[in-house]
């Protein structure tokens, strides 16, 4: 009895080819179709408006219209104004102030998302209510603040109904303090989206091998769950970064004109037109923000981590 | 305090709200045994393991470890380890880093943790990887990193979820020698959770068939195989017919069955439904009269002497003394 047979005289179908009728591209041309349209973006919205402010920042002018020249002069009269570094250091405080504020309420919030709440119906009504305030405009939820925090607001009326204080707080609005509450609010949410995603790509065997491996829940955090979520603290480090660096109405509105922000001092040279030194203000901040950001990825390979 | 057992479990249950995932079970685990809990997918075995570990909380009954009960305590005071089904090797942290885990929590020096860490992987020839990320390994590899992790920290049990599922079918026959000799060479007990009832009869010294939460039954390999208790047992570990007897239900192995003609000895008849060459025998799959599925297990000599096609009508017969009754459904 023969038990062999054999595959020889079967004819297995070919791999069939496309032969299409139109040409096949060249390589470089299908990656230049496939970059072009980003290419096409980034150039027309971003490279040529900054080419031109740096052309521009180097212009002269007076109080009639702009001259091209190339002067440092605008340059230096930002650099050697005491009030450039002062609106420099002041918005680099607000900055690390909301950034460790915001870091360290993002993050419990992502955490207490994502490893807290059980049921996924839950996380997702709670994930909403974080996020439609968002869907309302900046400025509205700024000043939203300002009955709330105001002489005679809402929480001063708390507080002395309370008895806590007889006498209405008056830090409370138009003060720095003002400016950090309000910054608070409008990005941490900025902070709790890439956390919680990082997050969320965490196994939960992980942390059960961290128990089992005798780690308290301290050590779980600092050795496992913070290294896993680095990316996400990173993205949300540089999104409310920049956005606070960028800012203009929050300082205006809630600072009640006490403090400067680099932007305003923008606007105050645009409105007086003076384009020169807005351009070389604008090209300090961009380079700014530019060194700022390339210190946080030397800490975290962003790119990197975003292919995994 | 010392103990025969390593493992006791005493009316231990899980209750997730209503649904009861272990009822009621009770075990004993003697000293350095290789135990392997078996059960189809849903049966507790999972949740009993992870309750030994202390990942899940029991809802009552007692857990005890050589003689201690631990019932209450954390995973680290139990004196157990677990290797996770996933391996669960912290992506961030080398296979150096990964195996020197447990040594950091306790506090233990860099140089001497590294120093240790590179001896256990080592044990388990994993010495040229120790600057290595998980991401670098192959699945066997990632494995070995698992076991070092979890024998580090010199455990009385080790407890392994499916330690072998992951792997490719050449690998897992391999590992499964390995890790046996291990548990023989270190001297401790190995609680194992399985699905594969050839991986539980290969590697257990006690099988522990669970189903529906409760342990259906327990003891050597070759006692549940020798004298199955029920037609689940029966028929959940294979080669075994389940058929109608005098008193009820019988169950027969398979290879002790044999295609005839009736006779003086008991037999059923029926149709072959199928013909599975499978190397030293010959499986042949029969549909019976009274409606049951049976296969008799013939040695490929045997059955090429008298070879039988599916659609034939057949005969299968076995000796009375290899019957034996099962208890009722």
């Amino acid at each position: 009895m023969s038990t062999t047979t054999s595959l020889g005289h079967i004819d297995m179908p070919r791999p069939r080819r496309f032969a299409l009728p139109i040409p096949r591209l060249p390589g470089w041309a299908v990656s230049w179709l496939q970059v072009g349209p980003l290419m096409l973006i980034l150039s027309v919205l971003f490279a040529l408006p900054t080419i031109l402010f740096l052309v521009v920042s180097f212009y002269d002018y007076d109080r009639i219209g702009i001259y091209p020249a190339f002067i440092l002069d605008n340059y230096r009269d930002l650099l050697t104004t005491p009030a450039t570094w002062r609106v420099y250091l002041s918005s680099l405080k607000f900055a690390v102030i909301v950034w460790g504020v915001t870091l360290f309420l993002g993050f419990s919030v992502a955490h207490f998302l994502v490893f807290h709440i059980r049921s996924s119906m839950l996380r997702t009504v709670l994930f909403l209510l974080c996020a439609i305030p968002f869907w309302t405009s900046g400025i509205i939820r700024a000043i939203a603040w300002i009955p709330f925090l105001g002489r005679n607001g809402a929480f001063n009326q708390i507080l002395m109904a309370l008895g806590a204080t007889h006498k209405p707080l008056d830090f409370l609005l138009f003060s720095d303090f003002a400016v950090i509450v309000t910054y608070v609010h409008l990005f941490t949410l900025l902070m709790i989206g890439p956390i919680a995603n990082s997050l969320a790509k965490i196994d939960p065997a992980l942390i059960e091998a961290a128990r089992d491996a005798g780690a308290s829940r301290w050590r779980t955090m600092v050795d496992v769950i913070i290294p896993l979520s680095k990316t996400g603290i990173a993205l949300g480090s540089l999104l409310v970064f920049t956005q606070v660096m960028g800012d203009y109405f929050v300082v205006k509105t809630m600072s009640g004109g006490q403090s400067a922000s680099i932007v305003s001092m923008l606007s105050t040279e645009i409105t007086a037109m003076q384009y020169p030194p807005a351009s070389a203000n604008a090209m300090v901040l961009v380079l700014f923000v530019a060194i700022m950001v390339a210190c946080m990825m030397r800490v975290v390979d962003v790119r990197k981590e975003l292919v995994k | 305090m010392d103990s025969r057992f390593d493992v006791e479990l005493v009316s231990v249950s899980k209750r997730y709200g209503t649904t009861l995932a272990v009822d009621n079970i009770s075990l004993r685990i003697p000293a350095a045994s290789y135990c392997c809990l078996l059960g189809p997918s849903g049966c507790g075995k999972t949740t009993t393991l992870r309750m030994i570990a202390g990942h899940e909380a029991i809802s009552s009954g007692d857990i005890l470890i050589r003689g201690e009960n631990v019932s209450d305590l954390a995973p680290i005071r139990r004196g157990t380890a677990m290797m996770f089904q996933s391996y669960a090797l912290f992506p961030h942290l080398t296979c150096l880093d990964n195996v020197a885990f447990s040594l950091k929590m306790r506090g233990v020096g860099k140089a001497e943790r590294h120093a240790k860490a590179r001896e256990f992987l080592g044990l388990v020839q994993m010495g040229d990887f120790v600057q290595r990320l998980p991401a670098q390994l192959s699945g066997g590899q990632q494995q070995r990193v698992a076991l070092a992790r979890a024998l580090i920290m010199r455990p009385k049990v080790l407890l392994l979820d499916e330690p072998l599922s992951a792997l490719d079918p050449f690998l897992r026959i391999k590992v499964r020698e390995e890790l046996k000799r291990l548990q023989r060479e270190l001297g401790i007990t190995f609680i194992h959770v399985t699905h594969s009832q050839d991986e539980a009869m290969a590697m257990a010294d006690m099988m522990v068939v669970m189903q529906d939460g409760h342990i259906r039954q327990a003891g050597s390999p070759r006692e549940v195989f020798e004298r199955p208790v029920s037609p689940f047992i029966a028929r959940f570990i294979g080669s075994h017919n389940v058929l109608n007897g005098p008193d009820g239900l019988i169950a027969v192995r398979a290879d002790r069955c044999r295609l005839g003609t009736p006779g003086d000895g008991p037999f059923v008849n029926g149709r072959v439904t199928a013909v599975e060459y499978q190397g030293a025998m010959v499986r042949v799959a029969m549909a019976t009269d009274p409606g049951t599925e049976a296969s008799a297990l013939v040695p490929d000599r045997e059955f090429y002497a008298d070879p039988v096609a599916p659609g034939d009508p057949a005969t299968l017969t076995w000796a009375e003394q290899d019957a034996h009754t099962l208890m009722d459904a």
